[in-house]
């Protein structure tokens, strides 16, 4: 009986999120995004991400400051009709799904990227991604969270910022993605995938 | 151009002969690594870019971080204390149980925390403030006056009247809120019985929440 009694709850919270003025913002989002949010093809996961943190990427499309490829193919236009309200109310509708780890990352680089992440390294002037992003890739205020995020997407915006497309919002990535090996960000974003 | 044609050929052909003697020159320097003209190499930038590895953490200009670990404000500190929290970090006495290695990556040469302390007594980006603000009030007057119901001197005995510091004792202006109330309240977890403990533990321990609060909102204004 209660297991009911919750899981109409749960289709109530559900359904009147997508029925409220943010619905047709999220059916359009998890268009590309994944019905879950999980992320699919080379769109990232947006389930369990920081609400701050996908405010400000919003916003960054909107007015062409992240400029990597796919997010100046895509989501420019995406971001073009929203405004603030409508930012936020999808920022805390995607962060309030649970995520799920891609897990597809190369299982051999785990500890190597683990190693970078806590440590990063000194010698050669690079910071551990764990000051930051936390002790398990959660992500705090508006730093993201990159526990499971896809091997994929991981390497693909660290090797941008090497190439010299802009961040969004933070100015230390660009120049922090600059210092990492090839190896190293492969190690990284194996190691990522697998974070739960 | 003359037009009259009368210097052309020969004008052109000492131009030129400039020209490539000038490139000639510039190349030499350039394949020298920078030489000058009396052939010394400039010292490889590592003192630059150990700037940068710190500021990737600390914030542009050493002004601090937010992130999950709440990085301190560098800028302006006094070198003897930079360079002092350096070495408590190298040798495990400062923060040993935290999720980054500390001593690993605030690992380096004593001339290289020199050089480093020298650069950011000279950055004085301006403050981030985010302390209550009604509390500030209370926060200068314990700074300047100490708690003597509490037997706490005035900070600004030690510190400096405006906070800025003073050889061992740590500049605290425009110190980050969130982590002068942190170190306050955690003073022996966090640094034993090293250092200045033997004056700051007693005081951490004397002062209350509320006045720690006050001390470091106050604080997180100063310029």
């Amino acid at each position: 009986m209660r297991f009911m009694r919750l899981s109409i709850a749960i289709v109530a919270l559900v359904a009147s999120a997508v029925a409220s003025p943010a619905g047709d913002s999220i059916r359009n989002c998890t268009w590309c995004h994944g019905t879950s949010a999980q992320g699919f093809g080379s769109a990232p996961r947006l389930a369990g991400q920081r609400p701050p943190y996908i405010e400000n990427q919003l916003l960054s499309f909107f007015v062409h400051a992240r400029d990597n490829p796919l997010s100046a193919q895509y989501m420019w236009a995406a971001a073009e009709g929203l405004n603030g309200e409508t930012a936020h109310e999808l920022a805390m509708y995607f962060s309030m799904l649970p995520p799920e780890p891609a897990m597809d990352g190369n299982k051999q680089l785990i500890d190597i990227g683990r190693l970078i992440y806590e440590e990063g390294s000194p010698e050669s002037d690079l910071v551990a991604c764990a000051a930051c992003h936390g002790p398990n890739g959660e992500g705090v205020r508006q730093i993201p969270r990159l526990a499971g995020l896809s091997y994929s997407y991981l390497k693909r915006r660290l090797e941008e910022w090497g190439e010299g497309y802009h961040a969004g919002a933070e100015p230390p990535m660009p120049g922090i993605a600059s210092k990492l090996y090839p190896q190293e960000i492969e190690a990284l974003a194996s190691f990522l995938s697998f974070v739960p | 151009m003359d037009e009259t044609g009368a210097g052309g050929p020969v004008m052109k052909v000492i131009g030129l002969h400039s020209a490539v003697l000038t490139a000639i020159v510039a190349i030499a320097l350039a394949l020298a690594g920078s030489a000058d003209v009396s052939g010394r190499t400039a010292p490889r930038p590592r003192v630059g870019s150990k700037v940068e590895y710190c500021m990737d953490c600390h914030g542009p200009s050493g002004q601090g971080y937010h992130g999950y670990l709440i990085m301190p404000r560098l800028a302006g500190q006094t070198p003897e204390y930079f360079e002092s929290q350096l070495r408590a970090f190298a040798e495990r006495t400062r923060e040993r149980a935290l999720f980054i290695n500390m001593s690993r990556v605030h690992g380096m040469s004593p001339d290289m925390r020199a050089s480093l302390a020298a650069q950011f007594r000279g950055f004085n980006p301006s403050p981030f403030g985010g302390g209550p603000r009604h509390l500030v009030a209370t926060g200068r007057q314990i700074f300047q006056e100490g708690a003597p119901e509490a037997n706490v001197p005035a900070c600004a005995a030690c510190h400096g009247p405006d906070a800025q510091g003073e050889g061992p004792n740590a500049r605290l202006a425009g110190q980050l809120f969130p982590y002068t109330v942190k170190e306050l309240k955690n003073w022996t977890s966090e640094r034993g019985s090293g250092g200045q403990a033997g004056i700051m533990a007693p005081i951490a321990r004397a002062l209350t929440e509320q006045q720690i609060v006050a001390i470091a909102a106050y604080l997180s204004y100063l310029k």
